[in-house]
C-alpha cells in the first residue's frame, strides 16, 4: 500500500467510527423520544403516583424527579467536600511527591473503573452494620463515594493545568499553602471546578445501581433524610419491567425526562468550560 | 564591600545528578550581581535556592550554607514564609494572580493582614507609579490582570513584588519574553532600584549583564567558574572557559 492509499483508508476509517458512534447516539435519543414523548405530560411532571399508577392509572413521576435532585444535589454537595480538598492537596501541598501523587491518581482512576454496583454492594453492607435503612441519607452517601474519584480527577486535571510559575510567585509573595489553595489555585481552575461538579452530578443522577439497595423507592415524596426516596433510573427500571403497554410507554417518558436533565447539565458545564477566556 | 547573602559550598543534586558544584559567592547589598551563563549551567536553580523554591523539587538535595544577614537559611527551622517574604520574584515570563490589577497589587498587603482601603489604594498608586505602569492602567485597576499585554504583565509582577517591601530582588532572566522597549523599561527600573534594594538578576544575555551589572558571577555546568567586578571579568577574564564564553565561542 502506498501512504496515499494508506491516509484515504485510515481517512474513511475514522470518519466511519465517528458516523456509527454518533448515529447510535442519535438513535437512542430518538428512539426514547420517538416513545416518551406523547406520553409526557404536564401532569406526569407535576404529580406523584396515585394507587394503580404502576397499572396504567393516573399519577406521574414527580417523586422520582425530586428525589433525584436530593440525592444528586447531596451526593455531589458531600463529593465536593471531600473532592475539592484531596484534589489542592495533591496539587499545592504534594507538588514536591511525584511518586506518591501518581499513584493516589491511580487509585482513583481504578475507583473510577468499579461498577457503580459494587459501590450499591458496599453501602448496603455498611446500612446492614450501622444498622441504617433504605433511606435518603444512605443513598446520598453511597452515591457521594462513587462520584468523588470522579470529582477528584477532574478538579486535579484542571488544578494540573496551573502553571508552576504562579506557585512559584505565589510562594515568592509570602502566601502559604492554603492562601494558594484557595485564593489562587482554585479561582485559577475555577472553571475546571464547576465542570468537575456538574460531570459528577451528571453521573449521580443518572446512575440506578448504586441506589437500588441504598436509597429504597416510595411514591412519596421524601421529607427528611431517613426515609427513603425514589429516583428517575429507578422509577424507569420499575415502570419497563411492567407487562403494561401503557406503563412501559411511561418508562420511556420518564427516560426522556432523565435525558433531558442530564442534556442541560452537559451543555451547561460545556458553557461554563467554554467561558475559560 | 557589605554582603546581603553569602553562599558557602553549596551542592545542589536532583535524583542524585548534581546540578551546583560546591559553589561559594558573596552577593552584595545594594547592588546589582548579575549571573551569567549558557543555558542548563545551573543559574536559574541557584536563584531559585535563595529564597528556596528548589524545595519544589522533586528529589532534591542540598547541602552548604546560604547566610541571609548572617543567617543560615537553608538550615530546617527557618519561617518560609518571612524568608520569602524579603525576596521579591520576577520570573521568565510573568504570572499575574487570577485576580484584577488592583488586588495583583494589594494581593501581598492583604495575606499579611493590612486590609485598610486607604492605605491600599495608596500603595497601589505608589508601586504602579514606580514601574511606570500607574499613567497605563489607572482608569482601569478593576480590569482582570491578564488583560494587559505581556510587558505591562511583567512590569505589574514588579509591582506586586515590590509591594510586599523585599529586601532583595530575584530575576530570572526577566526581559526575555518581552520585546525590546519592555525589556529596556525593566532595565531601567533594575538601575534606579539598586540603591534601595539588593537585586539578582539571571541571565544569558552577554550585553544586558554588561549593561547591569555591579558584580560578575560566570557559572558553567553547576560550577562558579569566574567571579569579579565587570572590569575583571569582562576586561580581563582568566579561565579559558570564560575566555571562549565571551568572544561568543559557546552560548
Amino acid at each position: 500500500m502506498n501512504t496515499k492509499t494508506e491516509e484515504k483508508f485510515f481517512r474513511v476509517l475514522m470518519f466511519l467510527s465517528t458516523i456509527f458512534i454518533v448515529g447510535v447516539l442519535l438513535l437512542i435519543v430518538v428512539s426514547v423520544l420517538y416513545k416518551g414523548l406523547p406520553s409526557l405530560s404536564f401532569t406526569m411532571l407535576t404529580t406523584i403516583p396515585k394507587g394503580g399508577f404502576y397499572f396504567g392509572e393516573e399519577g406521574g413521576i414527580l417523586n422520582a424527579i425530586i428525589g433525584s435532585i436530593y440525592l444528586s444535589l447531596g451526593a455531589t454537595f458531600l463529593a465536593f467536600i471531600i473532592g475539592w480538598p484531596i484534589a489542592l492537596y495533591m496539587n499545592v501541598y504534594l507538588v514536591k511527591h511525584h511518586t506518591l501523587v501518581n499513584a493516589i491518581r491511580f487509585v482513583f482512576d481504578v475507583l473510577w473503573g468499579v461498577p457503580s454496583i459494587v459501590y450499591g454492594a458496599f453501602g448496603f453492607i455498611l446500612m446492614v452494620f450501622l444498622g441504617v435503612r433504605a433511606s435518603l441519607l444512605a443513598g446520598i452517601i453511597t452515591v457521594s463515594l462513587f462520584i468523588v474519584p470522579i470529582m477528584v480527577r477532574a478538579i486535579d486535571e484542571s488544578l494540573k493545568s496551573v502553571p508552576r510559575g504562579l506557585l512559584e510567585s505565589a510562594l515568592s509573595l509570602g502566601s502559604t499553602r492554603s492562601e494558594i489553595s484557595y485564593r489562587i489555585f482554585s479561582r485559577e481552575a475555577f472553571q475546571g471546578i464547576i465542570t468537575a461538579i456538574l460531570l459528577s452530578f451528571g453521573r449521580a443522577i443518572g446512575d440506578a445501581a448504586s441506589v437500588l439497595f441504598t436509597t429504597g423507592y416510595t411514591d412519596r415524596i421524601p421529607t427528611s433524610l431517613m426515609e427513603p426516596s425514589a429516583t428517575l433510573p429507578l422509577s424507569i427500571f420499575f415502570q419497563l419491567s411492567s407487562p403494561i403497554e401503557a406503563v412501559q410507554d411511561r418508562a420511556y417518558a420518564s427516560a426522556t425526562v432523565l435525558i433531558s436533565m442530564v442534556l442541560i447539565i452537559s451543555l451547561l458545564s460545556r458553557f461554563i468550560g467554554n467561558r475559560r477566556n | 564591600m557589605n554582603n546581603k547573602i553569602s553562599i558557602h559550598n553549596l551542592c545542589l543534586s536532583i535524583d542524585r545528578q548534581p546540578i551546583l558544584k560546591n559553589v561559594s559567592l558573596n552577593i552584595p547589598t545594594n547592588k546589582i550581581t548579575v549571573i551569567l551563563g549558557p543555558s542548563g549551567c545551573g543559574k536559574t536553580t541557584l536563584l531559585k535556592s535563595l529564597n528556596r523554591l528548589t524545595d519544589l523539587i522533586p528529589g532534591v538535595q542540598q547541602s552548604g550554607e546560604i547566610m541571609l544577614d548572617g543567617v543560615n537559611i537553608l538550615n530546617g527551622n527557618q519561617d518560609l514564609v518571612d524568608i520569602r517574604q524579603k525576596m521579591g520574584l520576577l520570573a521568565q515570563r510573568p504570572y499575574p494572580l487570577p485576580m484584577n490589577i488592583y488586588k495583583n497589587i494589594t494581593y501581598g498587603l492583604r495575606i499579611s493582614g493590612r486590609r485598610n482601603r486607604q492605605f491600599l489604594d495608596k500603595r497601589v498608586e505608589h508601586y504602579l507609579k514606580m514601574v511606570n505602569l500607574w499613567d497605563e492602567v489607572k482608569d482601569r485597576l478593576k480590569d482582570p490582570a491578564s488583560a494587559l499585554s505581556i510587558g505591562q504583565q511583567q512590569r505589574l509582577c514588579l509591582a506586586r513584588g515590590l509591594a510586599v517591601d523585599p529586601e532583595i530582588i530575584l530575576a530570572d532572566e526577566p526581559t526575555s519574553s518581552l520585546d525590546p522597549i519592555s525589556s529596556k523599561l525593566i532595565e531601567e527600573k533594575f538601575l534606579e532600584l539598586k540603591s534601595q534594594y539588593t537585586i539578582v538578576l539571571v541571565t544569558h544575555i552577554l550585553r544586558q549583564a554588561r549593561r547591569m551589572a555591579d558584580y560578575v558571577v560566570f557559572m558553567y555546568l553547576g560550577e562558579v567558574i569566574e567571579q569579579g567586578t565587570p572590569d575583571e571579568l569582562f576586561n580581563n577574564p582568566q579561565h579559558p572557559v570564560t575566555k571562549s564564553y565571551l568572544s561568543g565561542q559557546f552560548y
